[in-house]
């Protein structure tokens, strides 16, 4: 259970205008400027559950997952996890839970990745037959088996990732944290990755946090959604509650032959050209069926797909709405 | 402490990963260090004593100063390089592990190439002991070997200092290295040397003639007062408020954007 009240943070970011001049100003007098990352979060989140942490640049993910894995002390506030202030019994705590920071590796670059895993067994004191069970475990899910023995600095960017995550999971945590686990990965690894999200999240029923950008990942994985914006939750709400509310318009994708689309009052017609329309319909004041058989009337259709907004359009109609 | 090993273990391999870079690196530092003892040495053809110093009494200075700095550097390096550590982010690896983060800051940075320096000042150590002709009886080996730990204690200290400074400002902090390199340098010879200011300020300030000054003039027979062989002890309380801002700079971590 992981419980986040009114959790605030600021950073003192020190500025100056560009060129020299500037920057030698700056080294006797710096002026300073108070950002703040994080105004107000709150949320909860229940043991098991799979949570897309989402949000543009600078939004203040990063941030919030760090105070929930105990590395920042933030300004006020209240967060609890498992009974526990992450800050406050660090060591206690972080026992409990696996963090993927997609950007940063956490094995050792010059030796195969396996001596990696067993310094990280002794770090966690997991004891040795429940080593070589998760582990095996891992290796199989992840397909790792043979790369674990090549040293960690000759693995492909996918690879990698692949053993940075076993290696997170090594002492069985309660919560998984993961900042962009696929960033940067090919579309195998990203489908190889979320598979095992999926996988370590029903089966063990392991809480997993996730930021990300790629939306893809949040549409395969998650079921609820926090949208974050300027240090502030925005959204907390499950996919298709965000589909729903934002998806009113449904997408109509004609080819016909014969006849002319005439003009409605509740189709727009994006497009329209040589035997093919584009057409966008306000489901609220018409249903998709009415549409197509007003359609069908009309012209001779051959072939006919609807498609929702695409989750990408949503978040980005979404931050719009906020204005972020 | 298993652990520490297991850690010193990895180290090690990943060092020796490239063997060229090691070897040389240990040359290097017995070379620079050995240069400094040459100063000494061509110092001591032309004149005979140093403020009634002889040569091999400021060896044994000089030796006792370069072990306990050589053993910091290499094993207390995780925080002489620990601005490093912020800039990378590794530090927030260590404090997503649970175990101490002083431990796992000792650890994540072991310098084995140092031991050229360390057998550097080894050697000098070795030669100097009998040349020096103090009579080494149980006192005096126990003065010696309190010089050595306290040593490691102030200058352990001084690198911890280093490292909190730098959660204030994530830029690597030059100006410590007066402090840390430098006295080094000046305790190459008894602090008195350089006169009644610069002594009191490295007894009360940073407390290298602790473990450098005092207790060597009992070593080599200037004082009688046992007393002041036990005051290398007084530089492990240095390491507390070094400790304790280090701390204070943690509650005060930003890490860096991601």
């Amino acid at each position: 259970m992981i419980e986040l009240r009114h959790i605030q943070k600021t950073f003192r970011v020190s500025r100056r205008s560009a060129g020299l001049s500037q920057a030698v100003k700056s080294l006797f007098r710096r002026e300073y400027e108070t950002v703040n990352a994080l105004q107000d979060v709150s949320f909860t989140i229940r043991d098991g559950e799979m949570v897309g942490y989402i949000g543009p640049n600078g939004a203040g993910k990063s941030s919030t997952i760090k105070i929930m894995s105990g590395v920042l002390t933030p300004d006020g506030g209240e967060c609890t996890i498992n009974g526990r202030v992450p800050w406050k019994e660090r060591t206690a705590h972080v026992r409990e839970i696996g963090v993927v920071f997609g950007q940063r590796s956490q094995l050792w670059w010059d030796v195969p990745v396996i001596d990696s895993f067993e310094l990280i067994r002794d770090i966690y004191r997991v004891d040795s037959q429940a080593y070589h069970k998760t582990l095996s475990r891992l290796t199989e899910l992840l397909q790792i088996g043979e790369i674990v023995k090549t040293p960690a600095r000759q693995l492909s960017l996918g690879q990698r990732m692949r053993c940075e995550i076993a290696a997170s999971l090594l002492h069985n945590p309660k919560i998984l944290f993961l900042d962009e686990p696929t960033i940067g990965l090919d579309a195998v690894s990203k489908l190889a990755v979320r598979d095992f999200i999926r996988a370590i999240n029903r089966e063990n029923g392991t809480t997993v946090i996730l930021t990300t950008h790629d939306m893809q990942d949040i549409e395969a994985l998650t079921e609820r959604i926090l949208l974050i914006g300027k240090g502030r939750i925005l959204l907390d709400g499950s996919l298709s509650d965000l589909k729903a509310r934002n998806s009113s318009h449904k997408t109509l994708t004609v080819a016909y032959e014969g006849g002319v689309l005439p003009s409605w009052e509740e189709i727009t017609v994006k497009e329209n050209k040589e035997g093919r329309a584009v057409l966008s319909v306000d489901t609220r004041t018409l249903s998709i069926s009415e549409a197509i058989s007003r359609i069908s009337a009309a012209v001779g259709v051959k072939d006919i797909s609807v498609t929702g907004e695409s989750i990408d359009e949503l978040v980005v109609s979404l931050y719009q709405e906020f204005a972020i | 402490m298993k652990l520490y090993f297991k850690f010193v273990a990895m180290q090690l391999k990943c060092q020796m990963q490239y063997k060229a870079s090691f070897f040389m690196m240990a040359l290097g530092q017995f070379l620079v260090s050995f240069t400094a003892f040459l100063s000494i040495f061509f110092l001591f053809t032309r004149f005979h004593t140093v403020q009634d110093y002889s040569f091999s009494e400021i060896l044994i200075c000089f030796s006792v100063i370069l072990t306990s700095f050589s053993l910091t550097e290499c094993f207390v390096r995780g925080f002489d390089v620990f601005p490093r550590l912020i800039q990378s982010g590794n530090l927030d690896r260590i404090l997503v592990r649970p175990r101490g983060e002083i431990f796992q800051v000792l650890t994540s940075t072991i310098e084995f190439s140092r031991v050229g320096r360390f057998l550097q000042a080894a050697a000098m150590l070795i030669y100097a002991i009998p040349a020096s002709g103090i009579a080494w009886t149980p006192d005096k080996i126990f003065t010696l070997l309190l010089m050595l730990i306290g040593g490691i204690a102030v200058f352990s200290g001084l690198f911890i200092l280093y490292a909190a400074l730098s959660f204030f400002t994530i830029e690597g902090l030059e100006f410590m290295n007066i402090f840390t390199d430098g006295s080094r340098e000046f305790g190459r010879y008894p602090l008195s040397v350089y006169g009644e200011g610069i002594l009191k300020f490295y007894t009360y300030i940073i407390p290298i003639a602790l473990f450098q000054y005092y207790p060597f003039l009992y070593l080599i027979g200037r004082s009688d007062d046992f007393r002041l062989s036990l005051l290398p002890l007084l530089g492990f309380l240095f390491v507390i408020p070094c400790y304790a801002f280090f701390r204070f700079g943690l509650r005060h971590y930003q890490s860096t954007g991601s």
